[in-house]
């Protein structure tokens, strides 16, 4: 735990007065995803520590290079949690590096994703200042929402120096109910829709999976209503989806994550496919042409990132909306400094 | 800049043949309903009121105005408390009243697209038939705007558990200051590029002109249950607070109201409250019905050990929706007991909500005017209203000084000045004291990214930094006086 403030901000600035790019890294467990960026390292994950913690405020203040499990660990023994569970990808993986790729688990859906949760941050952006947005409270208005912005830029408007997020009880009672399934779209969809505590769905190898949560007396009337069987440690099953360790991630074709509405048809592409978050995150691990992929998910009213493999890693900007990220980029990173090109090429 | 002669001729003109010679409006009484929005304090004329019913026509009026420099003010229902829709004297006003469709209900997914000026709760009645609902909740549900709620990311009762405004929407539709439309988000979890979804909500108008809105819908719970705690003393109400969080419980919504609060209510909406309490709390507990029997349980385990003198839940729908009348009534009620009264609106960390209540109480009397305190508990969102009267001499003065002294108190407690109200023009000085120089100078950069004239709705929620300095009374950080450069008079 250390407060390394000061060594990075001279760093940055140094960096910004020579023009001179730089890589912001932390864990590097999350290094695979978004574009390669070639510039000299901006090790951060030295900036650690829990600032601020207090279990009946809901919130916790932690240094961007604390690692997830130091802060799931805290949470824990105080019976709460990080609601939107987010995937670590590896041993040294933070809380920076979790709020900047924007990653979310099996709970997103239910629970809200890691934006959802963010309170406010503490950043250097790319005229070397240390700046704050939001805060410790729950309801914020004052000022335009940087902190939730910063979620999932991949550090491209800015270093993560501190971040504040919203914390939840643990659930009392937890299971995970097994069914086969045919036609899952329309099962995992439709269960949101039910007076019953779900807080992840998914679809695997022919199986949905439905987790239950809450109340010990809710998640058993659930199990009764829905029936099937209960999945033995089943804590494992979501913790190898989340990370990616099931099987299915094994292979050595491509792996394209396609987010769209819940229920919207599965794309018309060839290849082995896992449905998360009730229906509206689906793994394609397919070899598949990148256009190809990408018109499938537009035409599902989706769109398609190269989650693992060789090419462009996100789905493009098109017209205005291209323009309007090119100049958000130079309102918080004049110079394009901070991790050029990881998001897009052009910025 | 002043707008006026031959250019004011030819835009009113152009904008005539554009939008049809009724849905421009120009003379004095036409445009006197549009002079304020919910903070009345405020008065100004637009040059013109405008109209429009079609996506193309607001393109076609922001192209237009970005030729000529015009700025653009949009409005909805105009509830607004903070006066982000206040006339422009050199601009116009673009109202949103014509878009009140609602386009699709999607009961599959969960979702509800309409046009920005649908009111909040015409979503959730049109959603029933599914048994689905739209759940942030402002106490001005019945009059205000999805685009407005949009705006001002608004909150409401049940945002503890259920989030504001940013938490239930998935997908705007956006006209930019040079009249380009763009698309924002969609039905699926997230999208590509940076979250202009999470920046575009609260923008209070400055980013863009909202042009459709789809939000997500929940299923209705099984069921909902109210408890109300009475206390005969104000920080155990305030201490219980955090109790309840502590056992692990999120209520769908907790509330306090103190005695000078709950009694105006009472007299106002007959709700069955307590009148002798010095404080109550309203917990609302929904899920399904095994869980909320379970909470309730230990809801009111957690009042009566927090030292609650009564604890009552509602028997009925009927006593549960009387105990909710009396809270969302509580602001006009208060209005009956004074000829005027001021809502703050700030918020700050749950512990910290005794001390803030004892020192909001004892700045009650170094003013010599009587505050009712009515306000989202769980959320941290204090709204001490102050009460007064403008035919007083000096009592507005010394009522807006109270307020400037509740605003530093929630920021030195580490809160926020304000919650859910927006910054309007009316919290401009406040925005000097909570951001730093670097800070505000950042959002007006992320303005100019999408608005690089400057036209639309400016000279709100973002002070300049002249103002600030002018303002006096700056954010000092590590001891340094910011503004150095700028001239002091």
């Amino acid at each position: 735990m250390a407060d390394i403030e000061s060594a990075l901000q001279e760093r940055a600035k140094s960096a910004i007065d020579s023009g001179t790019p730089v890589a912001i890294i932390a864990g590097g467990t999350k290094s695979f995803l978004g574009n390669r960026v070639t510039a000299e390292p901006l090790h951060v994950a030295g900036h650690s520590g829990i600032v601020d913690y207090d279990p009946r405020e809901l919130v916790i203040t932690a240094r961007c290079g604390t690692k997830l499990e130091e802060i799931e660990q805290v949470l824990a023994a105080s019976g709460q949690m990080l609601p939107f569970e987010p995937p670590r990808f590896g041993e040294g993986a933070t809380l920076g590096g979790a709020v900047a790729c924007g990653l979310s688990g099996p709970r997103r859906p239910y629970a809200g994703s890691v934006r959802d949760h963010v309170l406010g941050c503490r950043i250097i952006n790319g005229r070397g200042e240390i700046l704050n947005f939001g805060g410790r409270v729950m309801k914020n208005v004052a000022g335009f929402d940087v902190s939730r912005l910063m979620a999932g830029a991949f550090g491209t408007l800015g270093v993560l120096l501190e971040i504040s997020l919203r914390v939840l009880p643990r659930p009392a009672a937890s299971l995970t109910l097994v069914h086969e399934c045919r036609d899952p779209v329309p099962y995992l969809c439709g269960l949101a829709s039910k007076p019953i505590p779900v807080d992840a769905a998914a679809h695997v190898d022919g199986l949905c999976h439905t987790r239950l949560s809450g109340s010990i007396q809710a998640v058993s009337e659930a199990k009764n209503l829905l029936g099937g069987e209960a999945l033995d440690g089943h804590e494992a099953f979501w913790e190898d989806l989340r990370e990616q360790r099931l099987p299915f991630f094994g292979s050595d074709a491509p792996l394209w994550r396609i987010a769209s509405g819940p229920s919207a048809p599965m794309p018309n592409l060839q290849g082995a496919w896992v449905i998360d978050w009730g229906g509206s995150q689906r793994w394609l691990k397919s070899e598949a042409g990148e256009g190809e992929v990408r018109r499938a998910a537009e035409a599902i009213g989706g769109h398609a990132t190269l989650f693992r493999g060789q090419g462009e890693a996100f789905h493009p900007l098109k017209g205005p909306l291209g323009m309007l990220h090119r100049r958000l980029k130079a309102a918080f990173d004049p110079k394009a400094i901070f991790n050029p090109g990881r998001f897009y090429p052009e910025f | 800049m002043q707008f006026g002669g031959s250019g004011r001729e030819s835009l009113i003109l152009a904008l005539r043949a554009m939008l049809g010679e009724e849905s421009v409006l120009t003379e004095k009484e036409e445009l006197a309903p549009f002079e304020c929005d919910g903070l009345s304090v405020y008065r100004k004329l637009p040059l013109a009121v405008l109209l429009p019913s079609t996506v193309e026509e607001v393109q076609g009026i922001l192209r237009l105005c970005s030729d000529h420099g015009v700025p653009v003010v949009a409005r909805g229902a105009g509830t607004g408390l903070s006066g982000g829709a206040l006339p422009i004297s050199d601009g116009v006003l673009l109202s949103l009243s014509r878009f009140d469709r609602i386009i699709a209900i999607d009961p599959e997914q969960r979702i509800a697209t309409v046009q920005p000026g649908v009111r909040n709760l015409a979503i959730s009645e049109a959603a029933a038939p599914h048994g689905l609902y739209y759940a942030p909740d402002p106490s001005s549900q019945i009059a205000c705007t999805i685009g407005g709620n949009v705006a001002e990311n608004s909150g409401g009762v049940h945002c503890l558990k259920y989030g504001l405004t940013v938490h239930n929407l998935l997908a705007l539709k956006i006209v930019t200051m040079e009249g380009d439309l763009l698309e924002i988000g969609s039905a699926a979890p997230d999208s590509q590029g940076y979250d202009l979804l999470a920046l575009m909500t609260g923008s209070e108008g400055l980013l863009g002109v909202i042009v459709e809105v789809t939000v997500k819908l929940l299923a209705r719970p099984e069921r909902a249950q109210v408890l109300l705690a009475a206390f005969d003393d104000v920080r155990h109400a305030a201490e219980a607070v955090g109790a309840v969080i502590s056992a692990g419980i999120i209520p769908a919504g907790l509330e306090m109201m103190d005695n000078l609060a709950l009694r105006a209510a009472e007299d106002f909406a007959r709700a069955g409250y307590p009148v002798g309490a010095e404080a109550i709390l309203l917990c609302e507990l929904d899920g399904t019905n095994a869980e909320v029997s379970e909470h309730v349980m230990k809801v009111r385990e957690v009042m009566q050990h927090a030292g609650a003198t009564e604890v009552r839940t509602a028997r009925d729908e009927k006593e549960r929706s009387m105990f909710w009348k009396g809270r969302k009534s509580a602001f006009p009620a208060v209005g009956r007991i004074s000829p005027d009264y001021y809502c703050m609106d700030g918020t700050i960390p749950r512990r910290n909500l005794p001390e803030v209540l004892e020192r909001i109480a004892s700045l009650s009397k170094k003013y010599g005017l009587r505050v009712a305190n009515v306000f989202h508990a769980g959320d941290g969102n204090l709204h001490p209203l102050i009460l007064f009267d403008a035919n007083k001499e000096g009592e507005l003065e010394k009522t807006e000084a109270f307020g400037r002294e509740i605003l530093s108190l929630c920021i030195e407690m580490g809160g926020t000045i304000t919650g859910e109200h927006g910054v309007g023009v009316e919290k401009l000085d406040a925005m000097c004291l909570q951001f730093d120089p670097a800070e505000l100078a950042q959002f007006h950069a992320i303005k100019s990214a999408f608005d690089q004239q400057g036209l639309l709705n400016p000279g709100k929620a973002v002070p300049t930094l002249h103002r600030c300095a002018e303002f006096g009374a700056m954010h000092v950080h590590g001891g340094k006086l910011p503004h150095a450069h700028l001239e002091r008079f």
